[in-house]
C-alpha cells in the first residue's frame, strides 16, 4: 500500500455564471487591477488516500468526486495526484 | 392521511412545517430522524424542511442527501409516494437527483428575505390541484436559489409542464424585473416527471395562517390531501 495526495480544485462551470468571480473581479478593478479578467472562484480540497497503486488512487478519487466532492451538473473538477510514501 | 417531517442536523423549519400540517392542515405528523433507516408504513407523505443542513458544508444538501433517511426517501419517491422538499428541502432533492436541475448562489449574493408573488403555471399537479388563485403569495428565505438546468432539461420541464411555480408580481406577470435570485425561466418549483415529488424555493409552512401574514401555502398542502 502506499499513500497519495490529491489536490481537487472545484469551479463552477464555464456556462454558469460565477457571480462572486464577478463581484470580485469589479471590486479588483475598482482598486486599480484593471487588466486583471476571467475571474472564476471555487473550491480546494486536499486529502490523502492509501492505495496499490496511482491509477487506483485515482480512479477513487474521481469517484469521490463525482459521488459527493463536486456536482457534476454545474460544477468541472481537476484532480492532481502525487505520491507521499511507498 | 399522515406527514413526515425529516430532520437533519441544521433544519431549522421543521418545527414550522409540523405546526402547519397539524394545526392549519389538520392532519396527523410526526418527525422522522435523519439516522432512521426506515419510514413508517402509515406515512404517505414526507416533508424534507428548510434550514442549513450540515451547515450547508461543501454545496447546499450535498451531504444531507447521504443521510440514512435519504436511502429510504429515495425508495419512498421510487413507489411514488408523495414528498416535498423546501428550500433546502429543493437543494437536497436536486443533489439526491430526485428532481432534474441545481441550485447555485443568488445572482445579486445576497441572502433574500422577503414575500414573493408566484404564478402557478401547472394546477393539474397532487401539490396544486387545491390552489384556486392565479397567482400566490409566499415568502423565500435563501442564498442559494438560483436555479439551473442545461438546455435539455429546461425544454424538458416545459414540454412535460413539470415548472408548477414561477416567480411573478402581483398580476402574474413573468419577467426579469422581477426575478429574486436569477433563476433561469423563474423558476421557483418543479416536479418530477412522475409527479410525485415537488420542490421549491419558496416556504408555504410560512404562510400557512392569516396571523402570519398570509395564509396561500395552505392550498399546496390542501391540493395533497384533495389528491389522495
Amino acid at each position: 500500500m502506499s499513500k497519495y495526495k490529491a489536490n481537487i480544485e472545484i469551479t463552477l462551470r464555464k456556462s454558469i455564471l460565477d457571480v462572486q468571480g464577478k463581484t470580485v473581479e469589479k471590486a479588483l478593478h475598482s482598486i486599480g487591477y484593471e487588466n486583471i479578467s476571467e475571474v472564476r472562484i471555487g473550491k480546494f480540497i486536499s486529502l490523502e488516500i492509501e492505495s496499490d497503486n496511482q491509477d487506483f488512487a485515482l480512479e477513487k478519487v474521481d469517484n469521490a468526486c463525482k459521488d459527493l466532492l463536486a456536482n457534476p451538473i454545474i460544477e468541472d473538477y481537476k484532480i492532481s495526484l502525487e505520491i507521499i510514501n511507498q | 392521511m399522515k406527514f413526515g417531517v425529516v430532520v437533519f442536523p441544521g433544519s431549522n423549519c421543521d418545527h414550522d412545517a409540523y405546526y402547519s400540517i397539524k394545526h392549519n392542515i389538520g392532519c396527523s405528523v410526526e418527525f422522522l430522524w435523519h439516522k432512521d433507516a426506515s419510514i413508517p408504513n402509515d406515512i404517505e407523505c414526507i416533508l424534507l424542511p428548510g434550514g442549513f443542513s450540515y451547515g450547508d458544508y461543501l454545496r447546499c444538501g450535498a451531504i444531507a442527501r447521504f443521510s440514512p433517511i435519504m436511502k429510504e426517501v429515495i425508495n419512498f419517491a421510487n413507489k411514488g409516494k408523495f414528498i416535498i422538499g423546501i428550500c433546502n428541502g429543493f437543494q437536497i432533492l436536486t443533489e439526491a437527483k430526485l428532481l432534474p436541475g441545481a441550485l447555485v448562489r443568488n445572482e445579486n449574493l445576497h441572502f433574500i428575505c422577503k414575500d414573493v408573488y408566484l404564478k402557478v403555471i401547472n394546477k393539474n399537479t397532487p401539490f396544486s390541484n387545491k390552489i384556486d388563485k392565479d397567482v400566490i403569495k409566499i415568502p423565500i428565505a435563501h442564498g442559494e436559489g438560483r436555479y439551473i438546468a442545461d438546455n435539455e432539461t429546461l425544454n424538458q420541464l416545459v414540454e412535460n409542464n413539470q415548472i408548477v411555480f414561477k416567480y411573478s408580481d402581483e398580476l402574474g406577470n413573468i419577467n426579469n424585473n422581477i426575478n429574486p435570485n436569477g433563476s433561469l425561466l423563474n423558476i421557483a418549483g418543479i416536479i418530477n416527471k412522475n409527479r410525485n415529488v415537488l420542490g421549491m424555493m419558496p416556504h408555504p409552512e410560512r404562510y400557512s395562517e392569516q396571523l402570519l401574514g398570509g395564509n396561500d401555502g395552505v392550498s399546496i398542502f390542501n391540493s395533497i390531501l384533495n389528491f389522495l
